[in-house]
């Protein structure tokens, strides 16, 4: 099967400070992959070359065996919070309904039928039907989430990419996020990055660290040297607190025992 | 009512007609530049029309016609910048703001003779339109209402978030042209009714004013025409009766509306 993403050898600098050191990464298609490291690791500028808002210096990305930009209509995308205006005067159906526009057709893309279908069914799926008329800036922090979420899952992507989706919420908010998501999970490939080890559930199936350089096991598992070489500081100052079960077992002294 | 009678006068009809293909242009493309955070670069757009006049008087051209075209190409000219430009924006809107007004003040220098209504270029007298500028306004109006009932929902796309639009394969760069000569487009009609110098205010203060009381971006639209024709046509009529000039009398007019506005919205939110 084609990966849902093959990211070989990119590399990317900005003004001389190389951002991405030769990075490779294959996300198959239904994973759930989450990407963890610091922030200024290079997560986003990753996530913005997969997506071809920004052009590799070297290397090569397809998706689903697409160059970025003829992959973009599989794919269903999460930005960082507050990228936009949340007073900006449009209502929660019709910005969920926006995310229609990469199907839609003609000089005019003019919504279909089909489109103001698709968008109820997600409001409806996502438990917004009763904000639909709602501005965001009149939304908690989680109903805002959800209506970005929404807005990716119209256009029927095949993978849904997710830059930092928690870091504004609280944590029941994020549990309830991650128990959309692994629904979600059941019909599409996820790829998640965060700075924040905590996003990592159990329902991911694989984990990298990223901070300029990728390290990866192929495994949902984050063992002590990926941490040690993304954060360059001993394991038990970042691990403090953290669920075992995100380390492995097998390390004696180590923190997961 | 006191001064109703001036309705039969012909200028005033005339002045009418402007105020109301004004109001259409300002509460349409105003929105967007609300929206969009574009006001600063709206200002540099709005100034610079005045080295078209400029130009216009030294090549014995209709002035509005050399702010028309000038002003369509400083427009096109910040956009491709503007990409380039990252976070020297600000600066570089600046310059084009100023070295606008200075090219105008030297071709008029330089053009023989007198410039008789220089004055209403740049204060803008609703009362001196002539008929054959109000055809144009509503021309470019019709326009403005084309364009933009063609291009709604991607406008709205790319003014609401230009990095999804981009994902979504929209042609971000061609809006985001399209609309800053929208802008240029309006600032020129503007230039007539309260001029160069206070043609921001008239285009950003009724949307502004629409903002708080709206949800959506096309009710945002017909709330700012309506509030473009009150403080217009209200503002013309306070200038008659007191006898001060009618530009600055429609700006501040609209300033009031925009500050009272707030204190409203403060009120009830507190």
């Amino acid at each position: 099967m084609i990966p849902a993403i093959e990211v070989r050898d990119v590399s990317f600098g900005h003004n001389g400070s190389p951002i991405l050191d030769s990075v490779s990464l294959t996300v198959r298609q239904g994973d759930m992959y989450a990407v963890i490291g610091p922030n200024g690791g290079g997560k986003t500028t990753l996530l913005k070359i997969i997506l071809g808002l920004l052009p590799a210096a070297q290397g090569t990305v397809s998706v689903f065996g697409n160059a970025p930009r003829d992959g973009r209509h599989l794919v269903g995308y999460v930005p960082q919070f507050r990228t936009f205006d949340f007073h900006y005067p449009i209502t929660v159906r019709e910005m969920v309904l926006s995310g229609r526009l990469s199907h839609a057709r003609g000089i005019m893309r003019r919504y279909q039928d089909e489109d103001h279908e698709v968008t109820l069914e997600v409001l409806e799926q996502l438990n917004l039907s009763h904000l639909s008329d709602r501005t965001l800036s009149h939304l908690s922090g989680g109903e805002q989430q959800r209506v970005i979420l929404a807005r990716a899952l119209v256009g029927k992507p095949r993978l849904l990419i997710l830059d930092e989706p928690t870091v504004y919420v609280d944590i029941p908010t994020e549990v309830h996020f991650f128990d959309i998501l692994r629904e979600l999970k059941q019909s599409m490939t996820i790829l998640l990055v965060s700075h924040d080890i905590g996003v990592i559930s159990r329902h991911v199936t694989r984990v990298a660290c990223l901070n300029h350089t990728l390290h990866t096991h192929d495994t949902p598992e984050i063992t002590e040297d990926m941490i040690a070489a993304t954060y360059r500081c001993p394991v038990d100052i970042i691990a403090h607190g953290l669920p075992h079960r995100v380390f492995r077992n097998h390390q004696e002294g180590g923190p997961g025992q | 009512m006191i001064g109703i009678g001036i309705l039969e006068y012909g200028f005033f009809q005339n002045a009418l007609m402007t105020a109301f293909f004004a109001s259409i242009a300002c509460g349409i493309i105003g929105s967007y530049v609300v929206v969009k955070r574009m006001v600063s670069i709206s200002g540099g757009i709005s100034h610079a029309a005045f080295g078209g006049v400029g130009l216009g008087y030294l090549f014995g051209v209709d002035p509005l016609v050399g702010a028309f075209g000038f002003t369509t190409l400083v427009a096109l000219g910040i956009g491709v910048l503007k990409e380039k430009a990252g976070q020297n924006l600000d600066t570089l809107v600046a310059a084009v703001w100023a070295a606008g007004m200075a090219l105008g003040i030297i071709c008029i220098g330089l053009a023989p003779g007198y410039a008789p209504d220089l004055f209403s270029y740049l204060f803008g007298n609703i009362l001196l339109v002539p008929a054959s500028d109000i055809l144009m306004m509503g021309v470019l109006c019709g326009l403005i209402l084309a364009i933009v009932a063609l291009l709604f929902t991607q406008l709205q796309a790319v003014t609401f978030d230009e990095e999804y639009a981009r994902v979504m394969n929209l042609p971000v760069t061609w809006l985001s042209l399209i609309l800053l000569v929208l802008v240029a487009v309006t600032v020129v009609m503007l230039i007539r009714v309260v001029g160069i110098i206070l043609v921001i205010a008239l285009l950003t203060l009724p949307a502004a004013t629409a903002r708080g009381y709206v949800s959506r971006l096309r009710t945002m639209m017909v709330v700012s025409v309506c509030l473009g024709l009150i403080f217009s046509i209200g503002g013309l009529y306070l200038s008659y009766l007191i006898d001060v000039p009618s530009g600055a009398t429609i700006i501040l007019l609209a300033t009031a509306g925009y500050v009272g506005s707030i204190l409203i919205s403060r009120a009830r939110a507190g």
